[in-house]
């Protein structure tokens, strides 16, 4: 794994600040891994006598669990923490929980919080490697590498390529990785939905804002769909499920505006019927679950790179 | 024998007498007086302001001292020293105290403490609602008995219009003025910072411009029908900035204030999530910056005020959503502000001086920030090229919620003297109880 030597981060925040060579050997590491996955005995020894805590603090089941396999193939112990079973609860702070884990001897904290930066904080706050699983509306880097993974599985090189992101952008984190992510490989992103929750004020990063579905669809290589996310908002960002998916949401009709080939993916949990027609997700052309899988050795790639940055760098120390 | 004071040889402004010259000052048991005699410069105690400004002692007619109810944060105290420090003789205190000012007996209670605390003259200001919450008036009148200078329910913006206009009408017959933060809150609910591409950027939930605009709007009209005067508060928006110059123009009696922040920063210094750059309402774009300046130079915007809120380091150092908005302002507000404006060129020493002083003063009515003869000694001898780093352990107040901390400024408070009393030495406050 030559790429190694490209990755010199203790920890993974943002796709902001990764460069396409760190983007790159992530890629080759996940790829490796996914040789792997099909033997029978699918554990490696590379973290063995490592401990590495989830803490997670907002609801979570694909991120969590796909944590979980990778630190477990990679043979680390896991323990993963909630909210509703954190000290958090009785009122302890952010602060104090982490620097608890910390004295734990965690080797690695993988965290989900619903505030935006969290992650950034306790990075510059702990000696051990921090691991964002999603921090608010900000970033989910471990998302748009899987997903990013998945569409060069699907396309090559995504120079040029367009992908076009539909649903709730504002709210989204995974949107604001993949749109980092999309344009460090050089893909053509294009950002779709109701204004309310695709200002155009997203163009400031380089992206280009249809609120047209027909137009945003046209040629695109791959869509990229994002649930709609009831429980956050009210009715003030679009009037109901049933508008939203007579206007926004993909159907067959919509699908073939795509290009022939061009496949349709999903981070999940999928509210089908709403952003998705279900015959649509189950179809030849959704990657949905191949996402799924790939999120297990994107992650173990992150987990070994922040882990043995954190090794290297802690051998002064040492001697 | 009387107590005699000799400031020699600075350079001695006094922008509301249109006084800028090199010379002396002259006070006598406190007050200014035109000249020495012989045996009075005897007996003087000598300042020696050679290369320093001498100029009246700042007003700040927005700061939060947190007591009572949270002098973990802050107290008249130290923020009376904070303000000394900073070359402030004059400030005018916040009502959202815990309890609320909203009664006799809190202000009362503050009245004491400053009679017993405060190194420099301190006002307390009441609230329009009980309770600041925009529901029904604050016993006004009684407020206004026990010495209250103003009305405001500082950041719980009123957001009833029928309670504004009333509460208008009430402090009018008092010849009481009122000062609002202007937001409408059903455009800012959980918002923490300027709504804009590093909002966007940083997936924090954006408080935009509209929401002050809005209330901005809606006092201007409140003001020109009840012809009741509103002083608005830290404007941060560069339509508000236009909206108070065209009221201005048609004779609304409105005033308006700057914080040194909003003239300083920008919304991309939250990029690190620093909570030490949050704070309501939220440094903006740098059209807003631009625009907040040249309100202050055109007289848009009357006065600088710091909206000093202090805040502990346990309660800063949190997620950047949860943490409480306000940083501390009055030990920077005079570096700050001659960098972004007297250095940075906008305008001359003078003039920033009267948007420290004299301006702020009339505002509140407060017969402060001049160097007439007859005046109170209050004054503010500063070394304005003086280049010093910031360091918020050193500070006198209490807390430590400095954006420009670590930071290379210049200008700098040399002495303070209150009443003819140095309280500040530009290294340490002089206790009068030693």
């Amino acid at each position: 794994m030559t790429d190694h030597q490209a990755w010199t981060r203790k920890d993974l925040i943002t796709i902001e600040d990764l460069s396409r060579e760190e983007l790159e050997a992530i890629f080759s590491m996940a790829a490796a891994f996914k040789e792997t996955l099909t033997r029978s005995q699918k554990k490696l020894p590379s973290l063995r006598g490592k401990t590495i805590v989830n803490l997670f603090l907002e609801p979570s089941t694909r991120t969590r669990v796909a944590f979980e396999i990778a630190s477990k193939r990679l043979s680390a112990d896991v323990v993963t923490i909630t909210s509703q079973a954190s000290s958090l609860v009785k009122g302890e702070t952010l602060r104090d929980t982490a620097l608890n884990i910390q004295s734990l001897n965690a080797d690695l904290l993988v965290i989900r919080h619903s505030a935006p930066g969290s992650p950034l904080y306790l990075s510059r706050l702990l000696r051990i490697p921090v691991i964002n699983a999603g921090d608010g509306a900000h970033e989910h880097p471990t998302q748009a590498l899987l997903d990013t993974f998945t569409l060069r599985e699907k396309l090559g090189n995504l120079q040029g390529k367009k992908v076009t992101i539909l649903g709730d952008i504002l709210f989204s984190r995974v949107a604001r990785s993949n749109i980092w992510a999309l344009r460090k490989l050089g893909a053509d992103v294009t950002l779709a939905g109701p204004a309310t929750l695709v200002p155009k004020t997203f163009e400031s990063l380089g992206v280009t804002v249809l609120h047209d579905l027909k137009s945003a669809l046209a040629d695109a290589d791959a869509i990229m769909l994002l649930r709609i996310q009831h429980e956050r908002q009210s009715a003030i960002h679009f009037p109901s499920l049933g508008e939203y998916t007579s206007m926004f949401g993909l159907n067959k009709r919509r699908a073939a505006w795509l290009k022939p080939d061009a496949i349709i993916m999903h981070p999940g949990p999928i509210n089908r019927g709403v952003e998705i027609d279900s015959d649509l997700a189950d179809s030849d052309r959704s990657v949905i679950l191949e996402q799924v899988t790939n999120g297990i050795v994107c992650r173990m790639a992150v987990l070994l790179l922040c882990a043995s940055t954190q090794a290297i760098s802690q051998q002064p120390d040492t001697a | 024998m009387s107590d005699v004071l000799w400031i020699r040889n600075g350079r001695v402004v006094d922008p509301a007498n249109h006084r800028d010259e090199p010379g002396d000052l002259f006070a006598v048991d406190g007050l200014l007086v035109e000249s020495l005699s012989r045996a009075q410069k005897k007996s003087a105690r000598v300042i020696d302001a050679a290369g320093l400004v001498v100029a009246p002692g700042f007003v700040d007619i927005h700061v939060h001292l947190r007591e009572p109810g949270q002098t973990h944060k802050e107290s008249i105290a130290t923020g009376s020293r904070a303000a000394a420090a900073g070359g402030f003789t004059t400030i005018v205190c916040m009502p959202n105290t815990a309890p609320p000012a909203d009664n006799v007996g809190t202000i009362q209670q503050i009245q004491d403490a400053i009679r017993r605390d405060a190194v420099v003259n301190v006002h307390p200001t009441g609230c329009i609602t009980r309770n600041m919450a925009g529901e029904a008036l604050a016993n006004i009148g009684s407020l206004r008995k026990v010495g209250i200078v103003a009305i405001t329910d500082d950041g719980r913006c009123v957001q009833n219009n029928e309670i504004m206009r009333r509460a208008l009408e009430y402090a009018h017959m008092f010849n009481l003025p009122v000062m609002d933060h202007c937001q409408d809150a059903s455009l800012t609910e959980e918002a923490v910072m300027n709504e804009g591409c590093w909002s966007l950027r940083l997936g924090l939930k954006g408080w935009p411009n509209a929401a002050e605009d809005i209330i901005v709007s809606r006092n201007t009209i409140l003001a020109a029908y009840t012809q009741a005067s509103i002083h608005m508060q830290h404007i941060s928006s560069r339509y508000a900035v236009s909206l108070i110059r065209r009221a201005k123009a048609r004779g609304i009696p409105i005033s308006a204030e700057a914080s040194p922040h909003h003239i300083a920063l920008t919304d991309e210094s939250c990029r690190f999530y620093d909570t030490n750059f949050k704070m309501n309402p939220p440094v903006r774009e740098e059209i807003d910056r631009q625009a907040i300046i040249e309100g202050l130079l055109d007289g848009t915007l009357d006065c600088i005020a710091t909206d000093h809120a202090p805040h502990t380091d346990y309660e800063k150092d949190m997620e950047f959503d949860r943490a409480p908005f306000g940083v501390i302002g009055m030990e920077t507000a005079l570096a700050v502000s001659l960098e972004n404006l007297v250095h940075a060129g906008h305008c001359d020493l003078p003039f920033l001086i009267s948007l420290m002083t004299a301006k702020p003063s009339q505002i509140l009515r407060l017969g402060k920030g001049t160097l007439s003869p007859g005046a109170e000694a209050d004054i503010c001898v500063f070394d304005p090229d003086e280049s010093w780093v910031v360091d918020s352990d050193r500070f006198q107040s209490r807390s430590a919620n400095c954006p420009w901390n670590g930071q290379r400024l210049r200008g700098r408070a040399r002495f303070t003297l209150v009443r003819g009393r140095l309280v500040w030495d530009g290294q340490q406050i002089l206790d009068p109880d030693g």
